[in-house]
């Protein structure tokens, strides 16, 4: 298995995607087009019927909640459920903190990953392949392995129940994003590089004014990335974390759990509220999102 | 010549010292201590007591290690070979001629940005035997409404179905590449009179076949390692993994959880971590070895 992927970024992808285009002539008579969309509708509905479900369970009231057969559209709308998640957890403070870590979290990773990824793709230096296949294989780690003794790292520094061992770990880079920026800094042209180097500029100089700026689709992908893995965590917030003022918004959604009762209602409102910063950046980024997805692909 | 040398060496060294510290901080000095605790006794109170192989010793006569790894292995049995014909089934049907299609690329992408959390409460209610649509829409077709979560039997369909939601990105990889497929081959195969199975089986099946081998290792390790997903359909209690009825939901990976961070057996934890790395490594490599009878690299094209 060789690992080739040419086409890092989103405009690599964007080009596949309309060299495609050229095969499709209009073929067949009208049924069967009305057949392709009828499938196309079928297969897109079965993914996002889980999100109409939610969104219509969180306006509904208790009552029709709970009544066989459920109804997608809610008979009386009603929008205590909205208002409950605020009386029953603390809502903003558990989105300040979730928002407070993934911040970070982004901050660290365009901090470190890039510098990585530059010293991968455009120094030419000795250590540079040893250190990709070091890069690799340790995407290949499952983390069950590291999780334990890192855990007990932290334990004796006396950081648990605090945000740095969710944070800080980024500032050294991630792997997987160090690798989707190399792909993207490879196809940055030399001679850009060469000509500055020759009027004088110092590496740190080339980096910051030639390469990063051509490079900000791929920073974009990056931070998007970054900011949905730390946003949607749930192991780590639910290891490191145990004082409920602390809680991100991944481990607080217990709290409408009951000893014997679900809070249907309120529990659908809260995640529908969770679910819409991620879903937001995802609907403006989204170009970005499925190019970076085809990037990681090996062939 | 040499100093320019020496100046470059020393230039890539800096601008990759983040990733240098930290892989020692993060992931050498991890995975040699995990070594070292997977065979000792240490429950976070004392220092590790050195007990040579007892740990992995212990897996042998521990049930529920057994129950785990047989739920482990059963999801991974029946989920990777579902994720691959569904995702490229999808992705034949996404890539028909109508118009929009990068909008149903993204909201077939849409559920993998939902949080873990979301998806699994959601699926709980969903699954909900009377209140749920799952159950609803199969009495609509006259099929049996089982108790997913409750009964031995459906615990584990429960968690594939949940986790077939969220094959979007494995779906989007391989409609990109059923976009690569070189159309003079398509051209050719009609040619020579080729139907809709034999220009699958002959052109897109071995063109696709290195996404193929990469999409089922990457798939197969998730499976291995599945967590959030069965942790949140039995979770009752915040921190501390359930197990299903009748401990038919534990994966493998909970119950090495458990042992970390509620029975506070760090050794036995790390021992079980071991276990499961050597166990994906050993698989990733068959995988890989037996590869070369049906994945086809086509090196003339490049």
């Amino acid at each position: 298995m060789t690992l080739n992927v040419a086409k890092a970024g989103p405009d690599g992808v964007i080009a596949t995607v309309h060299r495609g285009k050229r095969r499709k002539g209009v073929r067949g008579g009208i049924w069967t087009s009305i057949l392709r969309y009828a499938l196309v509708f079928a297969l897109v509905l079965v993914f996002i019927f889980p999100f109409l479900a939610m969104l219509s369970t969180s306006f509904k009231g208790a009552s029709e909640i709970f009544s066989a057969p459920p109804t997608l559209w809610p008979k009386s709308w009603t929008l205590s459920n909205f208002s409950s998640v605020f009386e029953l957890i603390p809502f903003w403070r558990y989105l300040a903190n979730t928002l407070l870590i993934s911040g970070l979290s982004v901050f660290g990773m365009l901090v470190a990953s890039p510098l990585v990824a530059y010293s991968l793709s455009k120094i030419g230096w000795r250590g540079q392949r040893p250190l990709l296949v070091i890069v690799l294989s340790t995407m290949m780690l499952p983390p069950q392995v590291t999780l334990i003794p890192i855990f007990l790292l932290w334990n004796k520094v006396g950081a648990t129940n605090s945000y740095l061992p969710l944070v800080l770990p980024m500032f050294f880079g991630t792997p997987f994003l160090i690798f989707m920026l190399r792909q993207f800094f490879m196809s940055v042209p030399n001679e850009l590089l060469y000509a500055a180097r020759v009027d004088g500029a110092s590496e740190l100089r080339v980096y910051w004014s030639i390469v990063l700026p051509i490079a900000r689709p791929a920073l974009i992908t990056a931070a998007v990335f970054q900011f949905v893995w730390a946003w949607t965590d749930f192991l780590n917030p639910l290891i490191y974390l145990n004082d409920p003022t602390k809680y991100t918004l991944s481990i607080g959604l217990y709290a409408f759990f009951g000893a014997h009762t679900v809070d249907w209602g309120p529990l659908m409102a809260a995640s529908v509220l969770f679910t819409i910063p991620a879903l937001t950046l995802f609907v403006l980024f989204q170009r970005y999102f499925v190019g970076g997805i085809s990037a990681g692909a090996v062939k | 010549m040499r100093r320019n040398v020496r100046r470059q060496t020393l230039l890539g060294l800096a601008f990759a010292s983040p990733f240098i510290v930290g892989s020692l901080v993060f992931i050498i000095y991890p995975v040699l201590a995990s070594g070292w605790y997977s065979f000792t006794d240490f429950n976070l109170f004392q220092s590790p007591k050195f007990i040579w192989f007892k740990n992995y010793q212990h897996m042998f006569l521990d049930t529920t290690f057994w129950k785990s790894l047989s739920n482990t292995v059963f999801l991974t049995l029946f989920g990777v070979p579902l994720t691959i014909l569904i995702a490229l089934a999808g992705a034949h049907i996404m890539n028909l001629p109508v118009r929009g299609q990068p909008l149903y690329r993204a909201l077939i992408y849409l559920p993998t940005v939902v949080p873990v959390v979301v998806g699994g409460y959601l699926w709980r209610w969903l699954l909900n035997t009377e209140y749920g649509f799952v159950n609803y829409f199969l009495s609509l077709l006259h099929l049996p409404q089982p108790e997913w979560l409750e009964q031995p039997d459906w615990g584990k369909p429960a968690i594939i179905v949940m986790s077939l939601w969220v094959i979007g990105g494995t779906m989007i990889i391989y409609l990109a590449a059923l976009k690569d497929v070189p159309e003079d081959l398509y051209e050719a195969a009609q040619l020579d009179g080729a139907g809709w199975v034999s220009r699958f089986r002959y052109v897109t099946w071995p063109t696709l076949s290195p996404v193929t081998l990469f999409q089922i290792i990457v798939t197969m390790i998730a499976y291995l390692q599945i967590f959030a997903q069965p942790y949140l359909l039995t979770q009752t209690r915040l921190n501390a993994a359930s197990s299903g009825p009748g401990e038919s939901m534990i994966s493998y990976s909970m119950y090495l959880y458990q042992n970390a961070f509620v029975f506070l057996k760090m050794g036995y934890a790390s021992a079980m971590a071991w276990v499961l790395f050597l166990v994906t490594l050993l698989i990733t490599l068959v995988l890989l070895k037996t590869s070369k009878r049906w994945v086809h690299y086509d090196s003339e094209r490049g």
